[in-house]
């Protein structure tokens, strides 16, 4: 049996049909119930949904045999998993964004906010500027409007809340999208099952 | 007698290596708990985590519980022409956990051989890491991977250090999407990068991957593994001994084999080793190495029968029961190879195939 851990949410929903196109459907996932594990015996997979940011926890430990996690959480949290796959669904960018007046003064240290702080400071340290690292767990554009931060480090997708609360990119970091990821020990011992929903999976990304 | 149905798997682990590795000739190695931390901060990459719980000795030198043991092998090492030694140890060191950040005492076993090294100690020590993981459960996978071979082929596709570290990264992650994406960053032709990706596809059957590296690499280069792996042809345990470029291990330290293994049912790699002359180099041996560890601690994830069965007989007694009888009766089960929980109540804690109640034999008698 093959632990799936998918991630909950919009990206969640197009990640299964994915699986299900590659021929590993679960149907009772589909039925409106308060089921926390979906069984397909028959196919030999067992699917989860579960935060996305938790997605590489499941792996990393080997409760889930393989996920789907967004780069920006692999990046961040570094887990000592396999990437096997970019399913090119859920693009978005990794971004620097501040107030559309806001220019940066290299004499002061500038103050960021952001959830993903490994990213944010290997970014900065990337270009050698000194920052103070403001840690938010969530509406992360709040703070340079109420001057908590002067800029925020955070995933943009299309851009229109930045654009209404009147603020916008100042520099990119890095293209974001969802990644099939697994636990390198199951990756072992259940490697012609997960090679053969990689090799579907792959020609349905070349399809498209 | 000692029942092995009472040992625990990292215990039972260590009984079994002991004896395989004495078979070969490898002497235990013992050691002090403490050592200089200094040699811990000099090699801090080398160390699995790079903290160590230190401490004042009585004329002041600062001292640390040992968070790894192979730097002190290498520490006592001689360099002396054509010698090799080899020892093996099982110990406790003192490391910081990667899941709860706080220090904790990790069992662990392995082995080194120091010296004039040639393929045959290259032979032996993989065949042993094969051993010592059959030793601990049967379904086991071996990977073994060269760096020397690796970084050799990057390099003559790219010389810029930079673009080396970071393609190992990704070899190491089996992502061949992003190898592709950095390979267009450092102008690699499309066909050319394509063709390393081999590093990333290529895994399993030895032999399998050997043909499919020859894609890139010429026979000279791929000399050393193809040669190793006819020598693991004769193992026992050939067909669970794979190539897997995906095991890459720090590559200031290690250098040529570097091997990985993994038990199903585990979620993690339990045993970790290679070559790392470059290590004896930073601490001015000539010598070569080449040696494992085993993370003992890891086993606690495999259930052990005893877990699941509890005891054999729960024998519940009251104030009323004669202790004479309860003791009588527990010596009685014991010698029949029973295992006895003697109880007053039966809180449901204690996991029994069989109840025994001296309260009702009483009363029925």
């Amino acid at each position: 049996m093959l632990n799936i851990a998918l991630p909950k949410g919009r990206l969640g929903e197009k990640v299964y049909s994915m699986f299900e196109k590659a021929g590993f459907e679960c149907p009772s996932i589909k039925e409106n119930n308060r089921k926390l594990i979906f069984e397909n015996e028959e196919k030999g997979v067992r699917y989860f949904w579960v935060k996305p940011s938790d997605v590489s926890i499941y792996v990393e430990r080997g409760a889930a045999d393989i996920g789907v996690a967004g780069k920006d959480i692999l990046l961040e949290y570094r887990p000592d998993i396999y990437e096997l796959l970019d399913l090119g669904i859920g693009k978005c960018r990794m971004a620097v964004a501040g107030k559309k007046d806001f220019t940066d003064n290299p004499a002061k240290t500038l103050r960021v906010a952001t959830k993903f702080t490994n990213i944010a400071s290997e970014y900065y340290a990337g270009i050698g500027r000194d920052i103070d690292m403001i840690k938010l767990n969530g509406s992360i554009e709040l703070a340079p409007i109420l001057g908590l931060s002067d800029v925020i480090v955070d995933i943009v997708e299309t851009g229109t809340t930045l654009k209404e609360n009147n603020l916008e990119v100042k520099a990119e970091i890095l293209p974001i999208s969802a990644r099939l990821i697994a636990n390198k020990s199951a990756f072992r011992f259940k490697s012609e099952q997960i090679e053969e929903i990689l090799k579907k999976m792959k020609e349905q990304i070349e399809n498209d | 007698m000692i029942d092995e149905r009472l040992l625990k798997n990292e215990e039972k682990a260590v009984f079994g290596l002991r004896s395989l590795y004495g078979k070969y000739g490898y002497f235990p190695f013992k050691m002090s708990k403490f050592e200089e931390y200094e040699l811990y901060v000099k090699n801090k990459e080398f160390l699995v985590s790079d903290r160590a719980i230190t401490f004042n000795d009585t004329n002041g030198q600062l001292l640390a519980l040992k968070p790894d043991v192979t730097l002190s092998i290498i520490k006592s090492a001689q360099d002396i022409p054509g010698e090799k030694q080899k020892v093996y140890y099982n110990e406790n060191v003192y490391r910081v956990s990667e899941s709860t950040h706080r220090y904790k005492e990790i069992m662990q076993a392995g082995l080194e051989c120091i010296g004039d090294i040639d393929l045959y100690d290259i032979y032996e020590v993989v065949s042993l890491a094969a051993q010592s993981l059959a030793a601990i459960g049967d379904e086991f996978v071996l990977e073994i991977s060269n760096l020397g071979l690796l970084s050799g082929i990057l390099e003559k596709a790219c010389s810029s250090c930079a673009f080396c570290e970071k393609a190992i990264d990704f070899i190491k992650e089996k992502n061949s999407h992003d190898f592709l994406r950095l390979c267009d960053e450092y102008g690699i032709e499309k066909e050319k990068a394509k063709a390393l990706t081999v590093f990333v596809s290529a895994y399993g059957e030895r032999k399998k991957v050997i043909s499919e590296l020859e894609k890139v690499c010429s026979k000279e280069e791929l000399s050393p593994l193809s040669e190793l792996s006819k020598l693991l042809d004769s193992s026992p345990f050939s067909e669970r001994i794979v190539f897997d470029f995906s095991v890459v291990n720090n590559m200031n330290y290690y250098n040529g084999f570097v091997f990985r293994g993994f038990l199903n049912g585990v979620s993690e790699r339990l045993l970790a080793g290679g070559q790392y002359d470059k290590m004896m180099k930073k601490m001015g041996k000539r010598s070569g190495a080449i040696g494992f560890a085993i993370y003992l601690d890891i086993l606690e994830q495999l259930q052990s029968e005893n877990e699941k069965t509890g005891v054999d007989v729960l024998l519940i007694y009251d104030n009323d029961t004669q202790t004479r009888e309860v003791s009588k009766k527990v010596s009685e089960l014991i010698s029949c190879g029973f295992t006895v929980s003697a109880q007053k109540t039966d809180s449901g804690k204690i996991k029994a195939k069989k109840i025994i109640d001296l309260r009702k034999e009483k009363n029925n008698a």
